[in-house]
């Protein structure tokens, strides 16, 4: 695994992030996703720290990171795009959605393209349903999309996508 | 103490309040089908995650079918452990369990000694009516200890030895769902972790997803190399556990029949680790009493309490966990080292063969001496001091291999020089054991008297930290035992405070010390045999003639020949180390 140097100004986030919750072993979730929201990711380095400050083994941090779907240890795109799995979206062709990202980008959920455009991940309801299916870029919503769609989103932010000039 | 009155299988059976019906079906003979739970009654270590559901059984009004490891007995409960919702349950559970595993049993390492494959046989699982995705994890080999977590099967004992018992905290289960196993942060190479190799995971594993690196295949070309002299060492804990190998009762000693089988084996020298255990404690006696006398002159430098530094796992755990206490430990070599390093200077010599001819097998009860015997330190011109380190399982499988039928072997005497040794040298198989061999030869060169006695019983013990003060003609020494890592770690937390009152404290990584280690016979969650083992340690001892080290004849010709004396400049070279820190 490549080792990544973090800055001491990320170090120190964490490390106030941790105090915050009282540096309590039960508390991970809390900082864990305290700590995501900051840096947008939980590369090793960041739970090494972590595990550091809460008096806890790496390995234990690991396993909850990798239990909950909604830690990443990879970056996040430059444009995160999220789907809507909620009931309403999912009846409505979510998934058919999905899987067209998917097949366009190259890339599984919890992934990001090499060149660090887009990643891929899967909401919970965000309470939107009157729209579903439901697309979300960054802060932009898209509703009622349907997987025809999905190459013109990806256009509106990657002008001549590789993969779509490959076909053209 | 209150008292419950129930039945199991209609038996009637009265238990004390907050037994398990598990406990209490065994305590009249019923024995329940467990694959996750494990308890060692005498160590107080307990598996019980409740998650296997192997153990279920019915109770009578209730809906649901009980896990029998985590149910209380309550009063007039009426428990069947064989109808037939249970018995199909239970296979159900069984071959879900089946159904993602790669049945490879014929060629996998732990066939025979499997406690899937025996929990399938006993339940005479016959077919897998589920087909389960196969998980692909990439094998992890380090030094000591191999890693095929396609055969894990979320038992999460390893994580509780780890964690709970050793605080080393290598293991965790990561990942969900039918990709969940127990393994190390990242799923990095135990290598790259902090893990010390005790093999305590390996110990309790009820599967081949852990078991230690097998060299009997470099040992069996050894020994058809005609160019080769081949000698081998055994560590005292062997000879009080080989013997369950080969069906005999736990506890019996098999020291001659050792003997006899190696030599059967091929090996031209049968050497004796316990005659390098009389030497660390020449060399560990005479550096506590150096650093006593320093201390007691008032010399502000001197380390004390001096910690026991024969076992592997321990140095390792210390040189990662407690770096800033790495010149506390005695320098002294563990016994296979020493072995090692005089059996390729002096011996070597002796036989007028050059090193690189001459090699150097080990007995051991332990998976981490395969990790020491490759430390840099330890070799000359890269040629390891000690070429190669088998568990006693490992040796079992290498006489059977070789058709030896082991229980009919008469009993044979170890070869001089290395050889011979004392009862000091075989209690250090055992917790206690190693702090005192050197009580028994520290006192008579401190004091220059013979010892009233030479049993300290108050040394002995299967509890986890013991200490007991010893009178050193007016002197009170004060001792600490620690045996599996978290108590270590305890320990260790008042040195580091200063506020340790002890002056010398061994310390074994293993529960039970290496009568107990990752590489002897599986226990199968049974600590009696363990108990077991550790008496015939002092059985052993209590039938030696000679029972303190420095009264070894051989000891004392090779300080006379060789060494000059302890903590001698060659001492020094051949016999001690230095530690490194491993957080860097
Ligand atoms: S060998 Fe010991 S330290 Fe290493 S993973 Fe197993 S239990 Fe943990
Ligand atoms: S590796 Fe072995 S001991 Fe550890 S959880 Fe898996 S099956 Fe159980
Ligand atoms: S206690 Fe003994 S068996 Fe266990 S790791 Fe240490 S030396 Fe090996
Ligand atoms: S043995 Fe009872 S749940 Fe596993």
């Amino acid at each position: 695994m490549p080792k990544i140097k973090l800055a001491d100004s990320t170090v120190q986030t964490i490390r106030e992030i941790c105090k915050k919750y009282d540096n309590k072993e039960g508390e991970l979730i809390n900082v864990l996703h305290n700590v995501q929201e900051k840096l947008g990711y939980l590369p090793a380095e960041v739970q090494e720290v972590i595990a550091l400050e809460l008096n806890m083994s790496v390995a234990k941090v690991y396993g909850v990171v990798t239990f909950y779907s909604f830690f990443t240890m990879i970056p996040q795109g430059e444009y995160p795009i999220s789907i809507c799995m909620g009931t309403a979206c999912y009846v409505r062709g979510a998934e058919q959605v999905l899987n067209e990202f998917k097949r366009q980008l190259k890339v599984e959920v919890g992934q990001t393209t090499p060149d660090g455009r887009f990643s891929l991940s899967c909401l919970r309801c965000v309470g939107a349903c009157g729209l579903a299916p439901v697309v979300m870029v960054g802060d932009k919503v898209f509703g009622r999309v349907a997987p025809q769609q999905v190459k013109d989103i990806i256009a509106e932010y990657h002008e001549g996508c590789p993969h779509e000039a490959k076909s053209a | 103490m209150e008292i419950i009155n129930l039945t199991i299988d209609n038996k009637p059976v009265v238990v004390k309040k907050g037994t398990t019906v598990l406990e209490a079906a065994t305590s009249i003979g019923i024995h329940i089908p467990t694959l996750c739970y494990m308890k060692l009654e005498d160590l107080n270590i307990e598996n019980r995650p409740g998650g296997c559901r192997v153990c279920v059984v019915e109770v009578k009004g209730r809906r649901n079918l009980a896990p029998a490891c985590c149910t209380e007995a309550t009063e007039g409960m009426e428990v069947n452990t064989h109808s037939i919702r249970a018995i199909n349950a239970r296979r159900t559970v069984m071959e879900l369990i089946l159904s993602d595993h790669p049945a490879d049993c014929l060629v996998c390492p732990k066939s025979g000694n499997c406690d899937l494959q025996n929990m399938a046989h006993r339940m005479g699982i016959r077919e897998i009516h589920y087909k389960g995705e196969q998980s692909s994890y990439r094998k992890d080999t380090s030094p000591a200890i191999i890693r095929d977590i396609d055969k894990c099967i979320m038992c999460r004992r390893c994580e509780m030895m780890c964690n709970e018992v050793q605080t080393v905290g290598v293991l965790s289960a990561i990942n969900r769902g039918f990709n969940s196993v127990v393994a190390p942060a990242f799923e990095m190479n135990l290598d790259h972790s902090v893990c010390t190799y005790c093999g305590q995971c390996v110990a309790v594993c009820p599967t081949g997803a852990l078991t230690e690196v097998d060299e009997t295949g470099a040992v069996i070309r050894a020994l058809s190399d005609p160019s080769k002299t081949v000698i081998v060492q055994t560590a005292p804990a062997v000879r009080a556990a080989l013997g369950e190998e080969f069906g005999m009762e736990a506890g019996t000693l098999v020291t001659g029949k050792l003997v006899a089988a190696l030599r059967r084996l091929g090996f031209d020298y049968v050497f004796d680790t316990d005659f390098a255990a009389d030497l660390t404690i020449m060399e560990e006696g005479a550096e506590l009493l150096n650093r006593l006398t320093r201390h007691l002159q008032g010399d502000p430098n001197v380390k004390l309490p001096i910690l026991t530094s024969c076992c592997p796992a321990w140095v390792k755990f210390f040189e990662h966990q407690f770096p800033d206490l790495k010149d506390v430990p005695s320098t002294a070599r563990s016994p296979q080292q020493m072995f090692g390093s005089i059996a390729k200077s002096y011996f070597a010599q002796q036989l007028g063969v050059r090193r690189e001819d001459l090699v150097v097998v080990s007995i051991m009860p332990c998976v981490a001496k395969k990790y020491e015997r490759g430390r840099d330190e330890f070799s000359v011109n890269n040629n390891p001091d000690v070429d190669y380190a088998i568990t006693t399982r490992e040796l079992a499988a290498l006489i059977k291999i070789s058709n030896i039928e082991f229980r009919a072997l008469p009993n044979e005497e170890f070869d001089k020089p290395l050889g011979e040794s004392t009862g000091a040298g075989v209690i250090f198989g055992t917790t206690g054991g190693v702090i005192e061999a050197a009580v028994r030869t520290a006192y008579e060169v401190y004091t220059g008297k013979e010892l009233p006695r030479i049993d300290f019983h108050e040394l002995r013990g299967m509890e986890g930290l013991r200490h007991a003060t010893i009178d050193f003609n007016g002197l009170p020494l004060n001792i600490g035992i620690a045996h599996g890592l978290g108590n270590a770690r305890r320990l260790l937390e008042d040195v580091r405070s200063g506020k340790s009152r002890f002056h010398a404290i061994e310390i074994m990584s293993c529960p039970g010390g290496c009568i107990g280690g990752g590489g002897q016979p599986y226990h199968h969650g049974n600590s009696e045999i363990l108990v077991k083992r550790q008496q015939a340690i002092y059985r052993e001892d209590s039938n030696k003639t000679i029972r303190k080290s420095h009264e070894n004849p051989y000891i004392k010709k090779l300080y006379a020949e060789f060494l000059g004396a302890p903590l001698s400049e060659k001492s020094h070279h051949l016999l001690h180390t230095e530690y490194f820190d491993r957080t860097k």
